[in-house]
């Protein structure tokens, strides 16, 4: 049976700030999963800590909303011990970039099969607007006592280096070309990276919905807003690795990071880099034991009807035998 | 005359060999039937300092280390400074001539407060050479047996051909076992059978070996008389035996348990565990032709070993990590959510000196208080302490079945000095484990979804034991958060859901010591109604017992506490009251688990007897102490100091 929209909608309140960027990539969200017609049981959603985390509240998914930080890794093991799950994690800027900077970098090397948004709004949201990692140096937010002394990082860039498989940049009130790009990312295989630019209406005050529709700079003649987000596909780019083609990861990761540090006045969205030819971390171990896709850790027996162990560990024991 | 029991020692630089030697010792022991048990001692460093293996050997089953040292196989100039004088009267000392008149001043890995110790005690002008430190051993009575190595290995190339000194080099390690091995009057068939198994059949290295074995052997007999001190004679071995650690008793235990999900971070002394359990990636089972699997994923950071683990028991694996201080600290948070979502999840903790890096290849009992205490706000959790090498096999199996059963992480807290004691053990008995999983959504529980309803991962239940799933069961969609929660798993501060929410959680624990079998609490040696009472908990269980032994006639009785979370108040206050004295006996500063039982019982031990220079309570300070408290000579606080 189709899933509609609406079954993917909890009843809890939700209690994000009036027009902030997270109710876009909900709504992403929310659309690609019932898109794909899965069966619901079948994705779980993954979150760290802060208003991004509470996404998962608000969808009719399984939901683990972890520590801050940590989301990475409770997905991993949720992913390595059932590789069939679909599994989406989410947090912000703050939370994969700052204090989990680590499994960001570590989780690239895996290359597990799962998709991972970040909602980058530049700034510490739930704890009145500090400056995040993604907020760039010099910039003065609205809660700042003194511009950012701190440089930012490149998301798309980092996630480039780092490894991930599929690496992407969507605007969160672009919520079609998102949920194509969520949709995408999901099917994937291996990990893929949406850095989702995401205005946080109450604390940053820079990088604002009017600041990326261009409403501050008109066209001279028709006094239009000119946008500053614009879709690099439209743009004639293609991020795919084909190596057979001449496409190899290395040119085009090259090309992409080119594009991937525009910003400014042009903010490119869209599919940066792309690469199947890279076996996951799932394939990589199924290579080594041929019977982990059929029973992977968690849907293995343990125990025989009298509760009795049921892996053979005398060949072990004779080993060390004397 | 000894027979069949002695303690043998070999030193040397790390990474030449000493655990080689050690290992070739021990199974040619084990093999003609003699029960071994080894203490390895080595610093953090992986090549040129000091590590040294002590061997116990006997003909009835050991656990714990004597003082002092029967025979000293030594082939560098340190081995011979380091250990002279823990040689007993009418014991040996093996070494190397050449090194004679080499100055202690001049071993730059030789402490400088043990150098220092040296040349004031012996005054000797022109500085303490190894030939001083002979003398004066040989003067008590300890004989020295001068084993040219080089002539040997000239001897050993010329046989085989082998030409490369770094190859010849590492032999003197063979030749030092050899040597012990004539002076014990032990079979030469044995010591090969062992090269052969250590070698792992590599002919290449174990015929080599096996002739410098003989040349060794051959040079004893021509050049010495032989030793009235000691005899070890194989004897008859009733039943199946394996030398092993403790981090192999306890993948084994993991892994007959059903673990099939283990996550960690390279951390010594714990990561060997993981290391030894990848070997079990692919292995048979018992009731069918399948293969099973286990998945053991090295991790950026304990962090990540924790919560990733946490994620595989999610999806319904059995899930655990292991670590040892520094990484069990980076954990605290991750356990606390495990605690809050209620997440069988199992942390093997291998405790080592701590506080921060402290001495990291070096044993303490330290972080028994930061197991229970650990982590911000009030969670249930259960800490189950081994206390020897057996029951850490089993205890893996328990660990699993009180996460699963009770729905909490689990601590098994073991140590140092577990970890790596190599010893003979009859074959573990899997058939003596039962799992029990605990209760699942549907699957023969009374506990399934009514139509229209939805599922309630925390649903308060008489028992706060709530049916779970694992992520992608059909109708068992759930929500996690590591915020306070409604019985779906969202977030709530309500004030009456937070109460009943922290009473389901915290019952839990009262539940489990209602349940828990006594015998998997505590374990309770001796008389009843003692005069004297130890209490204690883990490794320092075999010293004890064994001092017990030697104090009969006593009436000394030793309570070794298991469960340590939930404390078994009413049991222990009980014997606490059925006993005269009351010393608690432990392997950290302040005395730990007096402070805990203290807690828990209003009884605060007239006797803290500890230790914590990084080196295990021997059987003797064992002895010694509870003698002093019986005899009523002993202080309030005792220090107990020995080690090398």
């Amino acid at each position: 049976m189709a899933l509609k929209l609406a079954d993917m909608r909890t009843e809890v309140h939700n209690d994000w700030c009036p027009g902030c960027g997270d109710f876009g990539i909900l709504s992403a969200v929310q659309m690609a999963l019932a898109d794909m017609g899965l069966n619901r049981e079948d994705s779980v959603v993954v979150s760290g800590i802060g208003c991004s985390a509470k996404l998962v509240h608000y969808t009719n998914v399984t939901g683990i909303h972890t520590l801050h930080g940590r989301p990475l890794p409770f997905a991993t093991g949720v992913k390595l011990a059932n590789p069939h799950l679909n599994v989406v994690v989410v947090g912000g800027d703050g939370d994969g970039l700052g204090i989990g900077a680590g499994h960001f970098v570590n989780g690239g090397r895996r290359n597990v099969d799962m998709l991972y948004i970040i909602h980058d709004n530049g700034v510490y949201g739930l704890t009145k607007g500090q400056a995040s990692p993604t907020l760039k140096l010099g910039e003065q937010t609205k809660s700042l006592v003194y511009p950012n002394i701190t440089s930012s990082i490149n998301p798309l860039v980092l996630a480039m280096a780092c490894g991930y498989t599929f690496v992407a940049r969507g605007y969160s009130f672009n919520v079609q070309h998102l949920k194509k790009l969520i949709r995408e990312g999901i099917e994937h295989n291996g990990s893929a990276f949406i850095d989702v630019l995401q205005p946080c209406p109450t604390y940053n005050d820079i990088n604002s919905k009017e600041w990326y529709n261009g409403e501050d700079r008109a066209e001279e003649n028709s006094g239009k807003a000119l946008p500053r987000v614009y879709s690099i596909e439209a743009d004639g780019y293609d991020g795919h690795v084909d190596t057979a083609k001449g496409r190899d990861s290395e040119k085009v990761m090259l090309e992409a990071m080119r594009r991937a540090v525009e910003w400014g006045d042009r903010i490119p969205i869209g599919v940066f880099y792309s690469n199947d030819e890279i076996p996951t971390y799932e394939e990589r171990m199924h290579h080594r034991v041929p019977e982990y896709m059929d029973v992977p850790p968690a849907k293995q027996r343990i125990s025989d009807n009298r509760k009795k162990p049921i892996a053979d560990i005398t060949p072990f024991m004779d080993e060390l035998g004397v | 005359m000894k027979e069949n029991r002695l303690q043998w020692c070999i030193g040397g630089a790390q990474g030449s060999g000493v655990d080689t030697s050690a290992n070739i010792f021990s199974r040619a022991c084990a093999e003609g039937g003699l029960w071994v048990a080894g203490k390895r001692e080595y610093y953090s460093n992986i090549k040129g300092e000091h590590s040294y293996f002590v061997v116990r050997v006997s003909d009835t089953m050991v656990e714990a280390m004597l003082e002092g040292i029967d025979i000293l196989a030594t082939f560098d100039e340190e081995t011979v400074a380091r250990h002279f004088d823990e040689v007993r009267k009418g014991g040996a000392i093996i070494y190397d001539p050449s090194l004679s008149q080499k100055k202690t001043d001049d071993i730059h890995t030789l402490d400088a407060r043990i150098k220092l110790e040296l040349a004031e005690r012996f005054r000797q002008e022109g500085g303490v050479t190894i030939k001083t430190l002979l003398d004066d051993a040989a003067a008590r009575g300890v004989n020295v047996y001068p084993v040219p190595y080089g002539t040997l290995l000239n001897s050993i190339s010329s046989r085989t051909g082998e030409r490369r000194q770094a190859i010849l080099g590492r032999m003197v390690n063979v030749l030092a076992v050899s040597a012990s091995f004539w002076l014990l009057h032990y079979d030469l068939d044995e010591l090969n059978s062992s090269i052969e198994h250590v070698f792992g059949g590599r002919k290449k290295l174990s015929e080599p070996n096996k002739v410098a074995a003989a040349v060794a052997y051959e040079y004893m007999k021509g050049n010495f008389k032989e030793s009235a001190e000691y005899r070890l004679r194989k004897v008859e071995k009733k039943e199946k035996r394996m030398l092993l650690n403790g981090n192999q008793a306890i993948a084994l235990g993991k892994l007959a348990s059903g673990l099939r999900f283990q996550t960690y971070y390279p951390i010594t002394p714990a990561a060997d565990e993981s290391m030894y359990l990848e070997k079990f990636e692919r292995f048979s089972m018992n009731d069918s032709d399948e293969k099973g699997n286990l998945m053991v994923v090295q991790t950026e950071d304990e962090i990540s070993a924790i919560t990733m683990a946490i994620g595989g028991a999610l999806s319904g694996a059995r899930s655990s990590t292991c670590t040892s201080g520094p990484g069990f600290s980076l954990m605290a948070e991750g356990i606390g959510w495990a605690g809050i979502n209620e997440v069988p999840v199992v942390i093997t903790d291998y405790q080592r000196a701590g506080p921060s890096t402290g001495m990291p290849t070096r044993h303490e009992q330290g972080d028994l208080k930061f197991a229970l205490y650990g982590g911000h706000g009030d969670f249930p959790k259960i800490v189950l302490a081994s206390g020897d090498l057996e029951e850490s096999f089993y205890d893996a199996n328990h660990a699993f079945n009180f996460a699963e059963r009770y729905q909490l992480p689990v601590i098994h807290i073991v140590d140092k000095a577990m970890a790596n004691t190599t010893m003979t053990l009859p074959y573990f008995d899997p058939a003596r484990m039962n799992i029990d999983r605990g209760l699942f959504l549907g699957d023969g529980t009374p506990f399934v979804i009514e139509e229209g309803k939805e599922y309630e991962r925390f649903k308060i239940t008489e028992n706060g034991i709530s049916p779970r799933v694992p992520i992608g069961t059909p109708g068992g969609i759930f929500w996690n958060t590591g915020d306070e929660h409604t019985e779906l798993g969202h977030i709530t501060e309500d004030p009456i859901l937070r109460d009943r929410m922290m009473d389901k959680r915290m019952g839990k624990l009262d539940l489990a010591l209602k349940e828990i079998p006594e015998d998997e609490q505590f374990h309770y040696y001796g008389q009843e109604n003692p005069d004297l009472l130890v209490v204690s908990w883990g490794s320092t269980k075999g010293s004890i017992l064994e001092a017990m032994g030697k104090l009969e006639g006593k009436k000394i009785g030793f309570l070794q506490i298991r469960l340590i979370r939930p404390f078994p108040s009413e049991a222990v206050t009980r014997i606490i009251k059925s006993a005269g004295r009351v010393a608690v006996m432990e392997m950290n500063y302040v005395g730990q688990l007096a402070d805990i039982m203290a807690e828990y019982t209003g009884h605060l031990a007239e006797y803290r007897i500890v230790k914590f220079n990084g080196r295990p309570i021997t059987v003797d300070e064992a002895y010694r102490s509870m003698k002093q408290i019986v005899e009523g000579k002993s202080e309030k606080r005792v220090v107990l100091t020995y080690g090398a």
